[in-house]
């Protein structure tokens, strides 16, 4: 069956040796758990994201529809479960942000700019990013 | 030669991953922790109307959700690729994975244009 779906996969080939690792692999180190930690914060992006559009949809509807949507999220359970969601996000962008030096490689001068300056850009943005986003929702009120 | 695919959804996996860390830590907490346990004045609605209603706000909110949802699809798949060594399913994953995404996408940008 998987050769069908994947044609370059070959379960067995004479020439290469293939160790069979469990599928809990990613439990034997704490550095491992953290990997996996961190690739399962996208479903909590896509959940931000989709709740969000929900609000949006909401206020479009008018107040007794976000009203709704707001007395749901006062609800123990619910913030509870959202500051779960928010310490994903939290992780997620120190973990990515922590990556940029890796994948941004900048050179000035013929010199190469020090991973802790491109690290520190990277946070200072998203400060900026939050205390603009803070302003826009509560500095109106 | 047949060109890969996989750099333009590294990119939007990317760009999805930069947007979510860069905005979606302040909105949760404004609006799911902060504002529902009283920590801030939840903003009212009339604000919230005005600002998410917004065409730009909405241009905004179309890049943020498609990025993200496909930030979502890249890292899921090679999760389930590396992490659950599913090597031989590697096209469905894909399939399935990048096709939410787009079905996601394409639902944001109706929402955020006529379903307003």
């Amino acid at each position: 069956m998987g050769q069908a779906l994947n044609p370059d996969h070959t379960p067995y080939h004479p020439k290469w040796y293939r160790r069979r690792i469990p599928i809990f692999w990613w439990l034997s180190k704490r550095g491992y758990v953290k990997f996996i930690t961190r690739e399962l914060t996208s479903p909590f992006v896509v959940y931000a994201v989709l709740l969000l559009l929900v609000q949006v949809g909401a206020l479009a509807r008018g107040q007794p529809a976000y009203q709704r949507v707001e007395d749901w999220l006062g609800r123990g359970p619910v913030v509870a479960w959202h500051a779960f969601v928010l310490a994903a996000l939290v992780f997620h962008s120190v973990t990515w942000l922590n990556l940029a030096p890796s994948a941004l490689v900048l050179r000035l001068r013929g010199a190469r700019v020090p991973d802790g300056v491109i690290r520190a850009a990277h946070f200072g943005a998203w400060a900026a990013c939050s205390a603009m986003l803070g302003w826009l929702l509560l500095g109106r009120v | 030669m047949k060109r890969s695919r996989e750099p333009a959804l590294w990119a939007l996996f990317s760009g999805g991953g930069m947007m979510a860390a860069l905005f979606l830590p302040a909105l949760a907490f404004v609006l799911w922790v902060a504002g529902p346990l009283g920590w801030v004045t939840a903003p009212s609605f009339e604000t919230l109307a005005a600002l998410a209603l917004h065409p730009l706000t909405r241009f905004f909110l179309f890049g943020l959700a498609g990025l993200c949802f496909f930030h979502w699809a890249h890292r899921f798949r090679y999760t389930l690729y590396d992490g659950l060594q599913l090597y031989h399913l590697d096209r469905l994953i894909a399939v399935l994975t990048y096709g939410v995404a787009t079905l996601l996408t394409l639902a944001a940008g109706v929402l955020l244009t006529i379903g307003l």
